[in-house]
């Protein structure tokens, strides 16, 4: 994959539209981008996803960012099965930021949301086929026989009477000059000769040594680095400062003051870092110095004593509550989390007089695109977004604050330069996942079925952080998400929703509002059952005969972990079901505790069910990655605040799960014709319900606050 | 100062701050960005590169303690780049995500075979639980050590069990107590 264009063609390429199944306008409009190969061929543009080039190299742009969820390969390979390529002519390339790579839903070009797969399922298979009619329209015409007469096969068109044969790079050039079909027919799934099949990454080989090319690892001749010194304290700004000492240090060519901080700007990154360390601050550290992680708690504490806007209501549930035999009532909270991607932010930037170049760990093209074009003073069309691998995004980098940082040094110094964050710099200055506060409370009947739930978030709204003025009425969907779509049967159901305005920036973080409220609402469910003293995995299973997808991802989990036989000695287990982003999944954890509480994750069997499977090893992989994920904000993590600024600083007070203490994981993909749903987040949220409610499985101490602690079960 | 080292066979020099960690003498000025950085502190393992053959955080190692040694970077591990038996390995088992973390990993990892040619689950857990990786991986590094192991010793079948196995066949050596936050 490569990133970097040797050739930028400024010509515009204007391809008919081109309405997909969804209904959704696919215009097929490049803006001029073309690479030339080593052996000086240059690939003819078939549409805004392909290219062909004489050599018979077929390029995929790949319009989402790739930070592990194997979207290069998945998107790839919805494009080859409609194309008809061998799969070794494939290679992949990022887009540039263009409307044509919009993302339907977000309105903009973007990656987030478990949404790759779902968008890119007809366009991208339409992107395909339109392809592969336009080289077939062209070998017609140079064998001067009808289109229908032949096939696509492995790379080429086929006169199918006379096998006479054609390499798509040899049609590539009179294919380009087609007017692309308005209306291809798509294969029908049972066809399908890629899609659905285990198919290894694209991004492996480059990945094994070293090559691929990941934000931090971008370079441009003459480029600087530079290190930001931003105030510790959220909201607080800079009052005085002294750099006469950061100068000092040999190879540090300039400081600069920026919106963020102070940039000390080197002819090298270490060396930023050492001048950095040499500036001396005043900060204005502003109204927020007060504020700890204990002093926000009550805030949210005390706010959800008020009733908030309603999100969900159904029947009447406070009548019912009333009437019933039994009411169980709880309070949950769950901590700020950090992204901690392994790959801190950075940037590089070159800002010249009618051009603007980022190249950038982004998951937002579009803001990033607007965000540069605004501080060079360009035009949107002037500023090019150079998308390179992210290592790791979860996302922290749909942000483009580090674009931000590199465009202000590089427009400063007139020259490209690099801002690299240190560890540090990327725990400390997060967009965190909310701090969030419920209280839960259900009636059960005389059968101990519930027949009303009631349920109020209070937490800070993340769409008002990234989107301001986009809340309207105080409702924030993300932040109520997992337990206002709360999928038991049961009659009568209040949740609403206290939005906390707070200083803590807040982003979206891998499974957004689930990744709480999924703990709060699968733990509560538990605690129901108990109070009915029925089985966990029954008491959900009774309760979700409407829900067949969610049933069927909670019996098969049951099924593989082997609920209700005989586990080792002193190993129980916990359950939990939840939807989230359109994709189903179950989760059962078996647990232990030792005489010290320490507890002990030895095994967690996953069934999800998320459409159609485009690739079941990718499948296989993120369902890993997120129990993986979920495990570490389960047992090991939280960001906790004090004096406004946040505690944890690097991989020995926030450190994310390591091997030793990762368990065996089995993953189990319900076969649907379903529309294809994304799984980058999705199997997070079970996996905190699951492990806490084997806790309680082990120890009778309901776990309601993340994360577990051994001194919580003493 | 000029500090002279071998660099993936080839005798190199660099002339910087003497205090500069290899990290950043490899990445600003050896343009050898395979070798990552995490977290600067020896916490993640990102960096990891071999000196005299032995796994080591070059983002805490001064340039000045390299004078006279053998570096090796994930870009000097085989004569093509990838043929190493543990980067066909890492091929085979599809282990990365967003590969940020895999340089480190094997590195770690061939350090680890390099001493320990058929080591057991827990020499893997105890070799490889220095070097992070967010994506979580963990499960596919391991199966891709074991079968490295085969590769490099001519494919005799590893005796240890898999990581899809039951706790009651290998409790001993997959499960670790977690211990709520502190290693």
């Amino acid at each position: 994959m490569s990133f970097v264009t040797t050739a930028i063609d400024r010509r515009a390429f204007l391809k008919t539209g081109l309405a997909g199944a969804t209904g959704l306008m696919v215009g097929f409009y490049l803006p001029g981008r073309r690479e030339v190969f080593a052996d000086g061929t240059e690939p003819t543009v078939l549409n805004a996803f392909i290219n062909v080039s004489p050599n018979d190299k077929i390029t995929i742009l790949i319009s989402k960012s790739e930070m592990g969820q194997g979207v290069v390969t998945s998107l790839s390979m919805l494009a080859a099965e409609e194309l008809e390529c061998d799969w070794k002519q494939i290679r992949t390339e990022f887009a540039p930021a263009a409307k044509v790579y919009f993302d339907p839903v977000f309105g903009m070009q973007g990656t987030g949301g478990s949404q790759s797969v779902h968008s890119g399922w007809v366009p991208m298979r339409t992107a395909g086929a339109t392809a592969r009619e336009m080289l077939i329209a062209a070998a017609a015409q140079k064998w001067s026989v009808e289109p229908s007469e032949c096939h696509a096969e492995n790379g080429a068109v086929i006169h199918t009477a006379t096998k006479r044969r054609l390499t798509y790079g040899s049609l590539a050039e009179a294919a380009g000059k087609l007017t692309p079909p308005a209306n291809v027919k798509l294969k029908d799934p049972g066809e399908f000769k890629v899609i659905g099949k285990p198919t290894k990454r694209l991004d492996t080989p480059d990945k094994v040594c070293g090559k691929a090319m990941f934000g931090i690892d971008a370079r441009r001749p003459g480029m600087l680095h530079a290190a930001v010194l931003r105030c510790p304290v959220f909201g607080g700004k800079v009052a005085s400062f002294d750099a006469s000492k950061a100068k000092a240090t040999p190879g540090v060519k300039d400081v600069i003051q920026i919106s963020s901080g102070i940039a000390v700007v080197a002819d090298n990154t270490w060396t930023a870092f050492q001048g950095r360390k040499a500036l001396q601050v005043t900060w204005d550290e502003g109204e927020n110095v007060g504020v700890t992680t204990e002093s926000i708690f009550k805030t949210l504490e005390e706010r959800a004593q008020k009733s908030g806007v309603v999100s969900r209501k159904d029947g009447d549930a406070a009548s019912a509550m009333a009437g019933a035999t039994q009411k169980i009532e709880a309070v949950y909270r769950a901590p700020y989390e950090a992204h901690a991607t392994m790959e801190p932010m950075n940037c590089l930037a070159d800002v010249q007089v009618d051009r603007v170049d980022i190249w950038a760990p982004t998951q937002f093209q579009t803001p990033a695109q607007g965000i540069a074009a605004g501080i060079a003073g360009v035009k949107p069309d002037q500023s090019f977004v150079h998308t390179t691998y992210l290592g790791g995004g979860f996302g922290r980098r749909g942000w483009s604050d580090f674009v931000t940082d590199a465009c202000e040094v590089s427009k400063a110094m007139k020259a490209p330069v690099q801002v690299t964050w240190s560890r540090e710099d990327d725990m400390q200055h997060d967009y965190y996942r909310p701090a969030s506060y419920i209280k839960m409370a259900a009636g059960l009947d005389a059968s101990g079925d519930p027949s009303a739930f009631t349920a109020r978030v209070a937490c800070d709204s993340i769409m008002n952080w990234f989107f301001p003025g986009s809340v309207k009425n105080g409702m924030d969907a993300s932040s109520v998400e997992g337990v206002s779509d709360i999928a038991y049967d049961i009659p009568n159901i209040l949740v609403d929703y206290q939005l906390v305005s707070g200083p803590i920036p807040m982003g979206f973080w891998r499974s957004v509002g689930a990744s709480q409220n999924g703990f709060f609402s699968e733990s509560f469910i538990d605690e129901l059952a108990a109070a009915a003293k029925k089985d966990p995995y029954e008491y959900r299973k009774a309760l979700l005969g409407k829900k067949p997808r969610h049933l069927g991802v909670l019996n098969l989990a049951a099924q593989k972990a082997g609920w209700g036989k005989p586990l080792p000695q002193g190993v129980y287990r916990g359950i939990a079901v939840l939807e989230a982003f359109a994709t189903y999944v179950a989760e059962v954890a078996e647990i232990s505790v030792d005489k010290d509480n320490n507890i002990k994750v030895h095994r967690i069997v996953c069934a999800l069910d998320c459409g159609r499977v485009i690739n079941p090893s990718i499948i296989e992989q993120q369902a890993m990655s997120a129990m993986v994920y979920g495990l570490t904000q389960t047992l090991k993590d939280e960001i906790t605040i004090d004096k406004g600024r946040v505690v944890q600083a690097n991989f020995d007070t926030y450190e994310p799960l390591r091997m030793m203490e990762c368990p065996a994981m089995e993953v189990y993909i319900i076969p649907s014709t379903e529309t294809p749903t994304g799984m980058g987040e999705p199997a997070v949220p079970p996996v905190a319900p699951a492990v806490c409610n084997a806790i309680f499985a082990a120890t009778g101490k309901r776990i309601r606050k993340l994360p577990v602690h051994p001194s919580d079960l003493a | 100062m000029a500090i002279h080292f071998t660099l993936n066979g080839k005798p190199t020099t660099v002339d910087v701050n003497p205090d500069m960690p290899l990290l950043w003498a490899l990445r600003d000025y050896l343009n050898m960005t395979g070798t990552k950085f995490g977290c600067g502190m020896a916490l993640c393992g990102a960096c990891t590169v071999h000196i005299n053959g032995e796994a080591t955080r070059s983002c805490i190692t001064p340039v000045s303690s390299l004078a006279g040694k053998k570096v090796t970077t994930i870009e000097g591990l085989s004569p093509d780049g990838s043929s190493h038996p543990v980067q066909k390995a890492w091929i085979e088992i599809d282990v990365p995500q967003c590969g940020y973390c895999q340089s480190g990993q094997i590195m770690a990892a061939v350090a680890l075979l390099a001493k320990t040619p058929h080591p057991t689950d827990a020499q893997i857990d105890d070799a490889m639980s220095g070097n992070i990786c967010r994506c979580g991986t963990y499960n596919q590094i391991r199966k891709a050590i074991r079968l490295a192991a085969q590769l490099q010793t001519g494919g005799n079948k590893s005796a240890h069990s898999g990581d899809h196995a039951a706790p009651v066949e290998s409790a001993e050596q997959n499960f670790r107590v977690l211990a709520g936050g502190a290693e």
